[in-house]
């Protein structure tokens, strides 16, 4: 097995408020392996998107990564300088942002654009982009690929736009694809369309996928792993049809409960009690335990570790890693 | 004949000017967003740009100048020095010794006979030049003015205002520093002191309003720059690997264009009005309307009454700050995404 496209080791991103520095990425770890898909899931505003753009030293000021280890196809994402972190965005690790509304410049073609990402890591004659360009919107199913090069922005649907995006980001083979929340903004089946696209894409160039979603559906259908956040820690994390199939922590059990499905038609949907607490509220030990029904004394006291359940699933919870030993 | 000759630096600036303009034109031609906006125009201020392209034509034309051919007179010195295209449509020595009403046959005061009567169309001025022919030379000076500052004023505002919204921190700290002390300076007086230190030369007139005339603007590009370096494109560009210098050039300055057209066209009339005010301050351009509409300012006085002076200077700048302000209206209204929808 080769080494990991993407490796997090306790990546600590903080942002200042109230004069304190508040963890948006607290100490995560995760590793993701060559054509992979990871899913990493959670609520808005668990640190999903913080731990991506952590990955690609992207985090907006006046946050900043504190301290961790991020590895990025063997090279060492925070020792690296700013001109060769800019070589290595978009030709080794490409992102897909939510909104395809407005993840395109509005005054330039959309030809132009991709152009225009392609001769930033390449040395190719326009004509010869051009022709690159096309090709890839070929792929990536843009009907009458030749005319929509010259279109605006404004003239394509959010699909379209989305498959720019997409034909954009792999138009130089990445390693990693980061799509963070790639359908969300979509209607349904034109989620479906970009979901299966990006799979034959992730089939075909072998790329890895660090997919950030809060949709499980999306989840069963893309994912070969998963790490679940909540608060901005994983607290659980294994191959899909473990974590799926058997949960072991108390929130990922609740959050699979929530989904509507079919088998428990007619029954009143379940949900989690209470709220996430705000970060400047944050209790000291497990972050769950405002609101988890088999909380305990030392929940509140202590943050548990992780512990492995099977095997590559590993659960962050005392009671879970009792029931285990036992 | 040298190049440093004023007539010919003039000559290079007009070609200079063509050829930028005609630049500019064939790039925007090739965006649907422009021309159409070009198109819409056209379409709903066709007065006021045929009057600007005629005032235009008219400053170009006034611009380009030669030494000799036809100049007569006799004089040497008049031979000696450059006319212009407009010069040349008037006869060399197209002048009077004093005041004659339009189309007058004998001087206004004694009742001498005229050296051309009957041909000045728009009377002679206290030193017997053609009025018509100042006022037609009058247009060249305004749109020195109105052009040469804004070309000033646009790349300085943009070039600050840019900078302290997009890199922010310590850089937007002193960007506003200097923005905030040149707002509390009263405009006009600063304007008398550039002036007096600079000169009264054309250039320095309008080097001193490009000065104090920045600050409006870089204010409107800073906030714009800080609502557009936080979109979505701009993030996925530097996903991309794009360079701090690529986003600005490729993402934020073209979505500036628009606010860069519409205030080139307000700022413009109110350059050209300002350097009136200056004029009647005595520290203006010469050959400028500001300055005749001064000059005739004491002929008001006489009995009977100079009017033809005054009333040509004013009509001419009238027409032409009326013509760009409704330009400048529709510009705004085209461009402005707020109300695209009501044009479609």
């Amino acid at each position: 097995m080769s080494a990991p496209v993407l490796r997090l080791v306790d990546v600590l991103t903080t942002f200042p408020a109230e004069g304190r520095r508040i963890p948006v990425v607290d100490r995560v770890s995760l590793e993701v392996d060559e054509g992979e898909v990871l899913a990493l899931v959670g609520e808005s505003g668990c640190g999903k998107s913080m731990t991506a753009l952590s990955a690609m030293r992207l985090v907006p000021k006046p946050g900043r990564v504190e301290s961790g280890h991020i590895q990025l196809c063997d090279r060492d994402v925070l020792g690296m300088s700013v001109n060769e972190m800019r070589a290595v965005r978009g030709r080794d690790a490409a992102m897909i942002f939510q909104e395809p509304m407005t993840s395109l410049n509005p005054v330039q073609t959309v030809g132009a654009q991709v152009v225009e990402a392609i001769r930033l890591h390449e040395r190719a004659s326009f004509d010869a982009a051009r022709a690159r360009t096309i090709e890839l919107f070929d792929r990536v199913q843009i009907p009458d690929p030749e005319q929509r090069f010259d279109a605006y922005p404004h003239q394509l649907s959010g699909g379209l736009k989305q498959r720019v995006m997409i034909a954009m980001a792999v138009s130089m083979r990445p390693k990693l694809l980061i799509a963070d929340e790639p359908s969300t903004a979509l209607d349904v089946t034109i989620q479906a369309q970009i979901l299966e696209l990006l799979r034959e894409l992730q089939r075909e160039l072998g790329t890895a996928i660090l997919l950030i979603t809060h949709d499980l559906g999306v989840v069963n259908e893309l994912a070969d792993r998963i790490a679940v956040m909540y608060a901005s820690r994983v607290i659980e994390q294994g191959d899909r049809v473990d974590v799926l199939a058997s949960a072991r922590h108390p929130y990922t059990e609740g959050l699979l409960r929530s989904v509507p499905s079919s088998a428990r038609h007619g029954e009143a949907l379940h949900e989690i009690a209470g709220v996430v607490p705000s970060p400047l509220e944050w209790p000291a030990g497990c972050r769950f335990s405002t609101r988890c029904h088999r909380m305990e004394d030392r929940c509140v006291e202590a943050v548990p570790a992780s512990t492995p359940v099977g095997p590559g699933h590993t659960v962050d919870c005392f009671v879970v890693a009792d029931e285990v030993a036992r | 004949m040298s190049l440093a000759e004023p007539h010919v630096i003039s000559n290079i600036v007009v070609a200079l000017l063509l050829a930028g303009a005609v630049a500019i034109f064939a790039t925007a031609r090739r965006s649907d967003l422009w021309r159409q906006a070009g198109r819409e125009l056209i379409r709903r201020r066709p007065i006021a740009i045929v009057t600007i392209t005629l005032f235009v034509c008219v400053a170009l034309l006034d611009s380009v100048a030669w030494v000799g051919g036809g100049a007569g007179g006799g004089n040497a010195l008049e031979q000696s020095r450059p006319r212009s295209v407009i010069d040349r449509m008037f006869a060399p020595d197209f002048k009077e010794k004093s005041y004659s009403a339009p189309l007058a046959d004998v001087e206004f005061y004694g009742g001498a006979d005229l050296t051309h009567p009957g041909s000045h169309l728009l009377g002679t001025d206290i030193l017997g030049r053609d009025v018509l022919q100042l006022t037609l030379k009058g247009a060249r000076v305004a749109l020195l003015i109105g052009g040469l500052t804004s070309l000033i004023v646009i790349p300085l505002a943009l070039l600050m205002g840019i900078s302290a919204g997009y890199f922010g921190g310590r850089i937007d700290d002193i960007v506003f520093f200097v923005v905030s002390t040149l707002a509390s300076i009263p405009t006009l007086l600063l304007l008398i002191a550039l002036i007096m230190a600079l000169g009264h030369g054309p250039v320095q007139v309008c080097v001193a309003m490009g000065v104090t005339g920045w600050v409006g603007f870089c204010r409107i590009v800073r906030g714009e720059t800080f609502k557009l370096r936080e979109l979505d494109y701009v993030q996925a560009a530097r996903a991309l690997g794009v360079s701090e210098v690529g986003i600005i050039l490729r993402h934020i300055l073209p979505n500036l264009m628009h606010l860069v057209v519409i205030t080139f066209v307000l700022l413009f009339s109110g350059l050209v009005l300002s350097e009136a005010i200056l004029s009647y301050l005595g520290i203006g351009i010469n050959g400028s309307w500001g300055q005749m509409i001064d000059q005739a300012r004491d002929e008001l006085a006489r009995d009977p009454i100079i009017w033809w002076n005054l009333v040509a200077a004013s009509t001419a700048l009238f027409a032409l700050i009326l013509s760009v302000n409704f330009v400048g209206d529709a510009v705004r209204d085209i461009l402005d995404p707020k109300t695209l929808g009501e044009r479609r």
